[in-house]
């Protein structure tokens, strides 16, 4: 018989678990991530429409703008595995950029947060399970934007 | 431990562009293996990246990014010489930092 895991449970509250669980170093406390990285939100990348992303990121109605550009992602590309989008905002104060995908299982790709004296334009390569919209959204200034792009694919990223 | 990453980052102009090609399967936890057996998904979550101390990007991404994710930025200064640090966090709790000199 366990004494201490007793008492543990005598004293009751879930709290108190916890925190002997994190002192035993059980639990990854966020603070040994990379300096200043924000945990990672979950509820956000488990949305499946715009409305739900918005309320997950904590925003309003994202206000359409023609101040953010596309720029190396296809009209057409032809393996929806691989789909180089890169985004520019030129609004000013720019914040954050999220790219997401309208029809993929779950919309949201991915979040780039710009501290001050980072220019607004990041690149990188998403999948898509098939043709569809990419929402970049922008956030300046506590305000949220957005742009679309159509993009056809050929060949589907997801379970091919 | 996953393979190291391939970092570039050069100045062009007042600012340092940098490119950064990291080696990770980026499963979605969509796809089923022969046995019809949903394979789980294991991405990468967060994306940090350094100069001098000072955090310059940070990403949160979801499983929709693509296998061996690419991803490149440019901010304000930076100086031969200097260093980059880029640092990620896959959701199984696996990590791995990387350090480039600027060009």
């Amino acid at each position: 018989m366990n004494r201490l895991r007793r008492t543990v449970l005598k004293q009751g509250g879930g709290t108190t678990l916890l925190a002997l669980v994190a002192a035993a170093g059980w639990l990854r406390p966020g603070a040994s991530l990379a300096q200043a990285a924000a945990p990672w939100n979950k509820a956000a990348f488990d949305t499946h429409s715009m409305a739900e992303t918005m309320q997950a990121l904590g925003g309003g109605e994202p206000v359409q703008s023609k101040d953010i550009v596309f720029f190396q992602t296809p009209d057409i590309a032809e393996n929806g595995a691989v789909v180089p989008v890169g985004i520019t905002s030129n609004i000013p104060k720019t914040e954050s950029i999220a790219i997401l995908i309208e029809k993929n299982p779950n919309m949201l790709a991915a979040v780039f947060d710009l501290p001050a004296g980072t220019d607004p334009t990041v690149t990188t390569r998403v999948k898509m399970g098939q043709s569809s919209n990419i929402f970049a959204l922008v956030k300046a200034d506590g305000k949220y934007y957005v742009a679309a792009k159509d993009v056809k694919v050929t060949l589907g990223g997801c379970g091919g | 431990m996953a393979d190291p990453m391939k970092i570039r980052a050069n100045v062009v102009g007042d600012s340092t562009e940098v490119k950064v090609l990291m080696s990770h399967e980026m499963e979605t936890g969509q796809r089923k293996d022969a046995q019809g057996k949903v394979i789980p998904a294991w991405f990468i979550q967060t994306v940090t990246a350094t100069w001098n101390g000072k955090t310059v990007l940070s990403a949160q991404w979801g499983p929709a990014v693509s296998k061996n994710p690419f991803l490149s930025f440019k901010f304000k200064g930076g100086a031969k010489g200097d260093k980059v640090q880029i640092a990620w966090v896959d959701n199984r709790g696996d990590k791995r930092t990387d350090e480039v000199t600027i060009a």
